[in-house]
């Protein structure tokens, strides 16, 4: 076998078609998906679609047997709260599956409690009990640094690192695991965990949105729930961002969804207000300036 | 005597691929995967003991399998079988079950033949593995 000719580049035979396989993965409508339902995240967008050709083209290298260890797709999304990184895990999940990375696709999102255990003993068959629940899918672990504790040497979070290590290691294509969280502590997270930090090959930071990303999102997260903003509601909302992005608990789109949430509670108490008159479609589905100029961003 | 209890023991043994895709089977029908193992491998022992808890809401095979293996590397010498269990309204029970471990050697069952009033013959069978010696060291080296 030792001297088996080397493919010579361009032979006939040793040829793969990348567009067919990418058409074959239905990869292309996933990714424009994501550019066109995620506002922003541009860093974000790129590095994804760089793990899909990485991806792409280890199948099309395995198609004509070059065979090569299966590349690590441990992931950790650092970012301010409400940037989406939950959303894009999810997208993540599926993006691996369509590429023939993972077997199922789905995400089994968790956070400390999931994994470690109240006394000694219970943490291991909890990690591994959520761990298999994640096989053949992406295990998303939020706030990661959680598990561990440095001011107590005899938490358990340790314990789950090791056996989440292990399974890192030595399963590597029977799941992917994301790690997430703020991104100053993560990296602290990281120093102290450098077996951790060494098995992850791909760090993705979720840059904070602008006013206008924050504008859009929350035209788009109005549209979602089937309401429409009036005129002075437009207006209201594009004074509300900056002055909401001042404040304390700023939590980037959610706290747009948040905003939009009271919006329509006060929305519903003005139309009860009104109760001489009956309803047409459009009182139902109109925030106005007032439902949001209320708000305690503005006093 | 090669002992033939569940789903394809008339077959020779599953690999552990031929494994992994009957438990893909049964997570794709819903089915929650027990692993069980035992050294009393009589008919009527139904009571086999439990590795660790069923698994309930797994979507691939892979952690099912990892359990199967943990099984037969603590306990290699006795048998070991997966459960699959349904518990839609109206089955709720075993839907499918069979054995992914056995011993080397397995002895077989003696029957035996009671004589009780007149001609009458009750009739009955015993391992010949679980009369010899106590639980656990069955099939050789206690492991446990």
């Amino acid at each position: 076998m030792t001297n088996a000719p080397l493919p010579v580049a361009g032979d006939p035979i040793e040829r793969v078609d990348l567009n067919a396989l990418l058409a074959d993965s239905h990869i292309t409508e996933v990714l424009d998906e994501l550019d066109a339902e995620l506002v922003g995240l541009r860093p974000v967008k790129a590095r994804i679609r760089e793990t899909a050709a990485l991806l792409l083209v280890e199948r099309a290298r395995k198609s004509l047997g070059l065979a090569g260890a299966a590349p690590s797709l441990h992931m950790s999304f650092t970012g301010n709260p409400g940037t989406g990184k939950t959303t894009v895990a999810l997208r993540m999940a599926q993006i691996l599956h369509r590429l023939g990375y993972v077997r199922k696709g789905h995400l089994v999102a968790v956070t400390r409690d999931d994994l470690v255990g109240q006394y000694i003993g219970h943490t291991a068959p909890k990690t591994k009990e959520i761990l298999k629940k994640a096989m053949g899918g992406v295990l998303f672990i939020d706030e990661a640094y959680y598990l561990y504790r440095p001011e107590n040497e005899r938490d358990y979070g340790q314990e789950a690192i090791e056996i989440l290590l292990q399974v890192m290691e030595n399963q590597r294509d029977d799941l992917v695991v994301i790690l997430a969280g703020y991104k100053d502590r993560m990296q602290t997270f990281f120093r102290s965990n450098p077996g951790l930090s060494s098995r992850i090959a791909h760090h993705l930071d979720f840059p904070d949105y602008s006013t206008e990303e924050l504008l859009e999102i929350a035209l788009r997260m109005v549209q979602q729930m089937q309401y429409r903003l009036s005129e002075s509601a437009l207006d209201a909302l594009r004074d509300y961002i900056p002055l909401r992005m001042g404040q304390p608990h700023f939590a980037n789109a959610r706290s747009m969804r948040n905003a939009l949430d009271r919006a329509r509670l006060r929305q519903a108490n003005r139309l009860f207000a009104l109760k001489g008159r009956e309803l047409t479609r459009d009182d139902l589905m109109t925030i106005e300036g007032e439902d949001l100029r209320v708000s305690r961003v503005f006093q | 005597m090669r002992i033939t209890q569940g789903t394809f023991s008339f077959l020779p043994d599953l690999t552990d691929a031929e494994i992994r895709a009957q438990i893909q089977y049964a997570l794709d029908q819903g089915w929650a995967i027990g692993v069980e193992h035992t050294d009393d491998p009589h008919p009527r022992n139904f009571y086999w003991e439990m590795w660790g808890n069923p698994m309930f809401d797994l979507r691939d095979a892979a952690g099912a399998l990892s359990e199967v293996l943990a099984c037969r590397k603590a306990h290699g010498h006795a048998y070991i079988r997966v459960n699959a269990f349904d518990s839609t309204r109206g089955f709720e029970t075993t839907r499918l079950s069979f054995i992914v471990n056995r011993p080397v050697e397995e002895p077989g069952f003696l029957l035996k033949r009671n004589e009780v009033g007149g001609r009458q013959i009750q009739y009955t069978i015993e391992s010949y593995a679980a009369a010899r010696a106590p639980e656990g060291r069955r099939y050789g080296e206690r492991t446990d």
